[in-house]
Parts: C-alpha cells; sequence; structure tokens
C-alpha cells in the first residue's frame, strides 16, 4: 500500500501583505525614509490645508450681493466674483447684447460636437471640420463684431475678458498651426533662399520674448504701415501672437516631419506624386500625428500668453481681474480674484492637456515602442 | 530579329521648362526673394515716411543724453543724471540677476519635485504630480501678480514685520536680510579657500591615476569636503573671525542696514521658480525614466553599489536626455523675466523698452536694442547646446 501524496492547500498570503494595510506598508511606510517622508507630508497637509479649506469654503461668504455681506465672515468673499462675474465673462460688451456671445460659443459647440462622436463617419468629419474651420470665424466675426443685418455694431475695444482670451487664443491657433507647417516645410526644403528665410524668420520670432513681440506690435507697426492706414489694437496683438506662435509650432512640426523615414518620400515619389501631394497624403498625417503633444503644448503654452495682452492695454481676463481688484469700491479681495481667474485658465489648460492625451491614444496605431 | 531593329526608338518628348523641377526651384526661389526684399522697402520706406512726418531723429544720439529718472534696484552706480547708455547697463543687469537667480533656484526645485515625483511613496509622489499640474497650467503673469499684489503687497507695514528671530524682516517694503561685513583679514580665508581647491584639484587627479593603475579607490568626496570646509575654517578662525552680520534695524518709518530685496524682485523670483520649476520637475523625470531598468541591473552584476550606480550608470545617461531640454527652459525662464514690465521690477523692458521708449520717442531704436540683447542670449546657448550635443551625442558603430 502506498500513499498517495496529498499536498497541503496553499496558505493564504500573510494579512499585512494584501488589502488596506499591504497597500499601506508598501505604499507609505516601506522603508524608515518612507515613513519618514510620510510623517512629513501628512505634517505638512495638516498644517497647510485646513487653513486653506476654511478660507475658501467653510468661512467664505456666498450670498449677498454687496461688499459688506462679506464683513461677518473672516473667509474669502466669493460675491467678488459674483458680483463681476457678467464682466469678467464679456468684458465691456454691452449687457443687451451678450446674447451674440452666448451663441457664438453655442454655435462653436453645436458644430464641433459631431468631431467628438465616433459614429459620425471620418470623411463626414474631415467635411465638416474643414466647413467649420471656414466658414465659423466669419459667422462668430459677424455675430461679435455686428454692423450688419441690423446687429448694433460692438467695437473691437469693448471686448473683453474671457470672451476676449478666447478670440485671441482661437484665431492664435488657427492661424499659428497652418503657418507653422508652411515655415516647417520651408525650413526643410532644399531650395536654400526659401531655407534660410524660413530658419531665420523662426529663430527670430524663437528668440525674443513675446513681451517684445506686443510691444513691437503697439509702437512699432503704426510706424510700418502707409499713413493714414491703422489697424485695430486687438488686430495688432493677433499678429504678434500669431507669428510668435507659429515660430513655435514650425518647431514642433519639423520634429514630426524628421521623424518620418525617407522611405515613405521615396515611395510617394515612385508613385508619381508631386510634391505637394507627398506631403499632404503621406508625410504630414504621419508627422502631424507623431507631434499631437508638441502641437496641444503650444496651444496650452499659447493661451496662458494671451494674459500677456494685458502689457498694451487689451482686458482679457487676467485684466479684467485685476482691474476689477484695483475697484475702490471693492478694494482688498484681490486673493479672490486671482484664484478664480487660475481656476478658469487652470481648467482650459488641464482639460486640452488631458484631451491630447486620449487622442493620442486613439490615434496611435501600433508604431510606438 | 530585322523587325524588332526597325523598330523606332522615341525618346519620351522633354517636359516643357515650366515643368522641370530645377526652373521651378530657381524661379520660387527669385519669387520669394523679390517678395520679402519688396516687403521690406515698404516697410522701410514707410518707417522713412512717417518718422519724418513725426519729426523723430533716428539714430542712437540719445543714449548719450541724461535720462533723468531714478531705478529703484541698479547693481552699479547710477543716478538720475546718468546717461540713457547706463540705463541700458542697470537694465541689463537687473534682467540677468533675476535670471541667474531664476535659473539656480528652479533648477534645484525642479530636481526635488521630479525626483519626489518617481519616489515609490505614494504620498509624496502623489504631492509632486499635484504641485506640477497646479504650477504649469497657471499664466506666469498670473502667478506673478498673485505673489505682488495678493501676497507681497499685503504685507504689514515696517513696524508691525514679520521676523525670523531678529534678523530677517518681511514687510511691505521687501525682505531684508542681514549682510556680511567683510574685516581685513578676511583675504586670508578667500586664500585659504584657492589653496584648498588646488589641492582638491592635485589629489582628485592623483587618486584617478592610482585608480586607473592599482583598482583602490580613494575617499575622493570626503576628502574634498573636509579640504573645502576645514581649510577656510580654520583660517577664519585664525585670522579672528574677520566677518560680521550688519542686521536690518528700524529707524524710523523703515529699515536700515542690511540687504534688501524688493518685493518686485521678490515676487518675480517666486513665481519664475514656482512656474520653470514645475517644468523642469517634468524633464528629470522623464530624463530618468528613459534609463532603462536593465542599465541599473547590469550595473549592479558588475558589483557597483547603489552610488556608483547612480553616478557612473544612471546619471550621465539621463542627463543627455534632459541637458537640452533643460537649458530650453532656463532660455524660456531668462525670456519670461521680461513679464517684470507688469510689476515695475526694473529690468530690460520695463526701464528701457518702457520708460526709455516713452521719454526719448526713439522706439525703434529701443525695441531693437531690446531685442537684440534676448537673441543674442538664445542664440549664444543654443550655439553652446549645440556643441554641447555633438559631444554627447550617442557614437553608434
Amino acid at each position: 500500500m502506498s500513499a498517495t501524496h496529498v499536498p497541503h492547500p496553499d496558505l493564504p498570503p500573510p494579512s499585512s501583505t494584501i488589502g488596506a494595510l499591504g497597500w499601506l506598508r508598501r505604499n507609505l511606510f516601506s522603508s524608515p525614509l518612507n515613513v519618514a517622508l510620510t510623517v512629513l507630508a501628512v505634517y505638512l497637509l495638516a498644517i497647510s490645508l485646513p487653513p486653506m479649506l476654511r478660507w475658501a469654503l467653510f468661512d467664505a461668504t456666498w450670498s449677498g450681493d454687496s461688499r459688506e455681506a462679506c464683513t461677518a465672515n473672516s473667509g474669502a468673499c466669493w460675491i467678488f466674483i459674483k458680483v463681476h462675474f457678467g464682466q469678467f465673462m464679456y468684458g465691456f460688451y454691452p449687457e443687451a447684447q451678450r446674447w451674440r456671445v452666448d451663441a457664438v460659443v453655442l454655435l462653436l459647440i453645436i458644430g464641433a460636437a459631431p468631431l467628438f462622436i465616433s459614429s459620425v463617419s471620418n470623411p463626414l468629419k474631415v467635411r465638416l471640420g474643414l466647413g467649420l474651420l471656414l466658414l465659423y470665424p466669419l459667422l462668430a466675426f459677424m455675430l461679435l463684431h455686428g454692423g450688419l443685418f441690423g446687429l448694433t455694431p460692438v467695437d473691437t475695444r469693448q471686448w473683453g475678458g474671457l470672451l476676449l482670451t478666447l478670440v485671441i487664443a482661437g484665431v492664435g491657433m488657427t492661424a499659428a498651426l497652418p503657418l507653422g507647417v508652411l515655415l516647417a516645410l520651408g525650413r526643410r526644403s532644399k531650395m536654400p533662399a526659401i531655407q534660410t528665410l524660413c530658419v531665420t524668420f523662426i529663430e527670430f520670432w524663437r528668440g525674443v520674448p513675446l513681451i517684445t513681440v506686443l510691444f513691437m506690435s503697439s509702437v512699432m507697426l503704426p510706424l510700418f504701415l502707409p499713413t493714414g492706414m491703422n489697424f485695430d489694437k486687438l488686430l495688432r496683438a493677433l499678429i504678434g501672437v500669431t507669428l510668435f506662435q507659429a515660430a513655435y509650432m514650425a518647431e514642433v512640426v519639423r520634429g514630426g516631419l524628421q521623424a518620418i523615414p525617407k522611405g515613405q518620400v521615396e515611395a510617394a515619389a515612385a508613385l508619381g506624386l508631386g510634391y505637394w501631394k507627398t506631403m499632404a497624403l503621406i508625410v504630414l498625417p504621419q508627422a502631424l500625428k507623431l507631434v499631437i503633444p508638441g502641437i496641444v503644448n503650444t496651444f496650452i503654452a499659447l493661451f496662458k500668453d494671451t494674459s500677456l495682452v494685458l502689457i498694451i492695454g487689451l482686458f482679457d481676463l487676467m485684466n479684467i481681474v485685476h482691474s476689477a481688484t484695483t475697484n475702490p469700491a471693492w478694494l482688498g479681495f484681490s486673493t479672490e480674484g486671482y484664484v478664480f481667474a487660475a481656476a478658469v485658465y487652470w481648467l482650459f489648460c488641464f482639460s486640452m492637456s488631458h484631451y491630447s492625451q486620449s487622442l493620442e491614444k486613439r490615434l496611435h496605431t501600433g508604431h510606438k515602442r | 530579329m530585322a523587325d524588332r531593329a526597325e523598330q523606332q526608338i522615341t525618346l519620351p518628348a522633354k517636359p516643357p521648362f515650366w515643368n522641370d523641377p530645377k526652373t521651378r526651384a530657381i524661379a520660387f526661389q527669385v519669387i520669394a526673394l523679390v517678395l520679402t526684399v519688396g516687403f521690406g522697402l515698404y516697410i522701410f520706406d514707410n518707417t522713412q515716411t512717417n518718422l519724418r512726418r513725426l519729426g523723430i531723429a533716428s539714430g542712437f544720439d540719445f543714449l548719450g543724453s541724461p535720462s533723468g529718472f531714478d531705478i529703484i534696484q541698479t547693481l552699479i552706480p547710477y543716478s538720475a543724471s546718468s546717461s540713457y547708455g547706463q540705463v541700458f547697463w542697470v537694465a541689463l543687469l537687473n534682467t540677468l540677476l533675476v535670471a541667474l537667480l531664476g535659473v539656480i533656484l528652479a533648477t534645484l526645485l525642479g530636481f526635488v519635485i521630479g525626483v519626489a515625483r518617481l519616489s515609490k511613496n505614494w504620498l509624496i509622489a502623489k504631492l509632486a504630480l499635484l504641485y506640477i499640474e497646479i504650477f504649469r497650467n497657471i499664466p506666469l503673469l498670473l502667478q506673478i501678480f498673485f505673489w505682488y499684489f495678493a501676497v507681497l503687497r499685503a504685507m504689514p507695514a515696517p513696524r508691525q514685520s514679520l521676523s525670523l528671530g531678529d534678523a530677517i524682516f518681511l514687510n511691505i517694503r521687501g525682505l531684508y536680510l542681514p549682510a556680511p561685513e567683510f574685516k581685513t583679514g578676511f583675504g586670508w580665508v578667500l586664500a585659504a579657500l584657492a589653496v584648498a581647491l588646488g589641492l582638491i584639484f592635485a589629489i582628485a587627479r592623483w587618486a584617478r591615476r592610482r585608480q586607473m593603475a592599482t583598482g583602490q579607490p580613494f575617499p575622493m568626496l570626503a576628502t574634498a569636503l573636509a579640504l573645502l570646509l576645514g581649510l577656510p575654517l580654520l583660517a577664519f578662525v585664525l585670522a579672528g573671525a574677520p566677518l560680521h552680520w550688519q542686521l536690518p534695524e528700524l529707524r524710523g518709518f523703515n529699515f536700515q542696514g542690511g540687504w534688501v530685496v524688493i518685493p518686485e524682485m521678490a515676487s518675480l523670483l517666486l513665481a519664475l521658480t514656482v512656474y520653470t520649476a514645475a517644468f523642469i520637475a517634468e524633464i528629470v523625470r522623464a530624463g530618468i525614466q528613459a534609463v532603462s531598468h536593465g542599465q541599473t541591473e547590469a550595473s549592479f552584476s558588475l558589483g557597483l553599489n547603489t552610488g556608483l550606480t547612480l553616478r557612473l550608470i544612471i546619471l550621465p545617461q539621463a542627463l543627455r536626455v534632459i541637458i537640452p531640454p533643460l537649458t530650453n527652459q532656463y532660455l524660456n525662464l531668462t525670456k519670461n523675466s521680461s513679464l517684470a514690465a507688469a510689476i515695475g521690477y526694473p529690468d530690460l523692458v520695463a526701464t528701457f523698452a518702457g520708460t526709455t521708449l516713452n521719454q526719448t520717442g526713439q522706439a525703434i531704436e529701443c525695441i531693437a536694442i531690446t531685442m537684440a540683447v534676448y537673441l543674442s542670449i538664445s542664440l549664444l546657448i543654443s550655439l553652446l547646446m549645440n556643441i554641447y550635443n555633438r559631444r554627447m551625442a550617442l557614437v553608434e558603430r
């Protein structure tokens, strides 16, 4: 009679390595150094978080519509934001006409929504996107500026707040990308004259700070134009911002162009495609896909840089918040104002960067290592 | 065979000259050049007309005339009767000062946060991530304004200053620090420092040669630290402690003595450091992650310890990835320091492209000089960067 060996059933893992306890041991208390770091971090959070929360939430004033309502509480006075909210969003846009701004935003959302729905076919998306790119700016300008179809004209000097920030960022993005692509192609061109021109242009704009570019567009541009001709202040800022960002965009796109193997161009030539067809159908689609993170980073940088138009006296979100904090009737609420503005900027930049990450994941076709 | 020879070989017709790539290339370039030069001439002509109409004399003669305004922070002697040329140097030095300090502080903070981001400690890693995501997504100008208007301008008056050990004071006028006063005999300390540096250099050479010959390592770091601290300290004690700290003192309505960091400088430096450090942290993280784990394992299997692995294997490879974007951030920081104009820190843009331009009306000259300065800094740094890149680039097969 031989006994069959019956293995003892596996022991469960030690209780200290699984569940919440295991997680804590692994992630917070794995070594003496980590214990010290955790204690330090918890201590820092314990002294900094409660006062911040008390200021922003528990001791803050939320209801009321005058400055006096805030005197009772020691925390933030969010009434300051509530009272100025319209101004922060629309600037000095006449209150009776603000529906036009809303309409412009709504139109963009309706127009762009199909681009984000996966059941819409790709060729339709391309056609819709191109149509949007060409028609929407015209429509938006007509609605915002007025003067046609019985709409009261609203001068660009009255545009402000988040509206102006979005206008500058939107125009800058849509103009800088194609310009940047052209500059990048020019920089990679085999024609020495074109290459030199593009390199000079790119290196010049990349070498100077945006603030000097804006200074230049506000004090020097009028000198460059023939007598009697003058540009709107907003247009001058737009030109400066676009040229500046196009140079950065060109360098990003160049990175993508350099990453495309030569065989792609040679194969396109063997198929009988000319330069523009090779670029538009073969090289650029691959190159642009590669540099999506870079492009979005440039967009984010552009969005943040729009705050610099404050220097030349345009009332974008940053400037309008700043001037509201210096309003004699509402002195002493600069922290609330800046925190609000920071939250708005942060929301836009953060969602852009997250969208780019998801786009990168969706478009990646398995070539990534 | 015969009928094949009879076949006429017809060469394809030569393409018309406008389809010849070479002709086209020349034509495109000529067109581009003509357009550029024409545009340039057009602008030049317009500018000439406008300047004549406005009665502005162009040229750089204004640099010699007295400026007539004061500057709140000057690193070189300057008064209101100094020339605009001196304004330029004062402003340039102020820009370089804030850029240099910003680069040093942002690098330190950025490396700490970048390493913290990779920490095995969950809480530390998340806090670092939170820091990065918050500060790089908020415009720098907003951060400068926040530190300046909401924090430093809200500081108490000099009499109610916040103080740290009666030596450092913070109030609405700025940050007051004790200033060192060097007495006679401090030269000995400096001399000792120089001797220590020379000795370290010599010992390092000897130690390296010995290691090459015999394989015996030498505790270089400990020796270097001991020399670097010990010798000057010895000289300091022997020379009778020739250093005295001058503390800032409240006299009347303001503090006297000591060093003062004006609030404009403090807020600009703070914002530049905090903002750029968020970007540097991401660069450091990417650089460290770019070195594959196999390198560490291979190094361990060769018998190198953790410190040596880090110094000889990981860091050289990580730095190759880190340094180019890092220089880019330094360049960005230098260019971003021009935002000083918004809060009135007397840098190049605020004082030279701002005040000087407004007083003299020499728009083109002022902006051209300002842009030329930033452009030369950029080009210089990218030149150095290219040289470095060529030296560090991977040499493959």
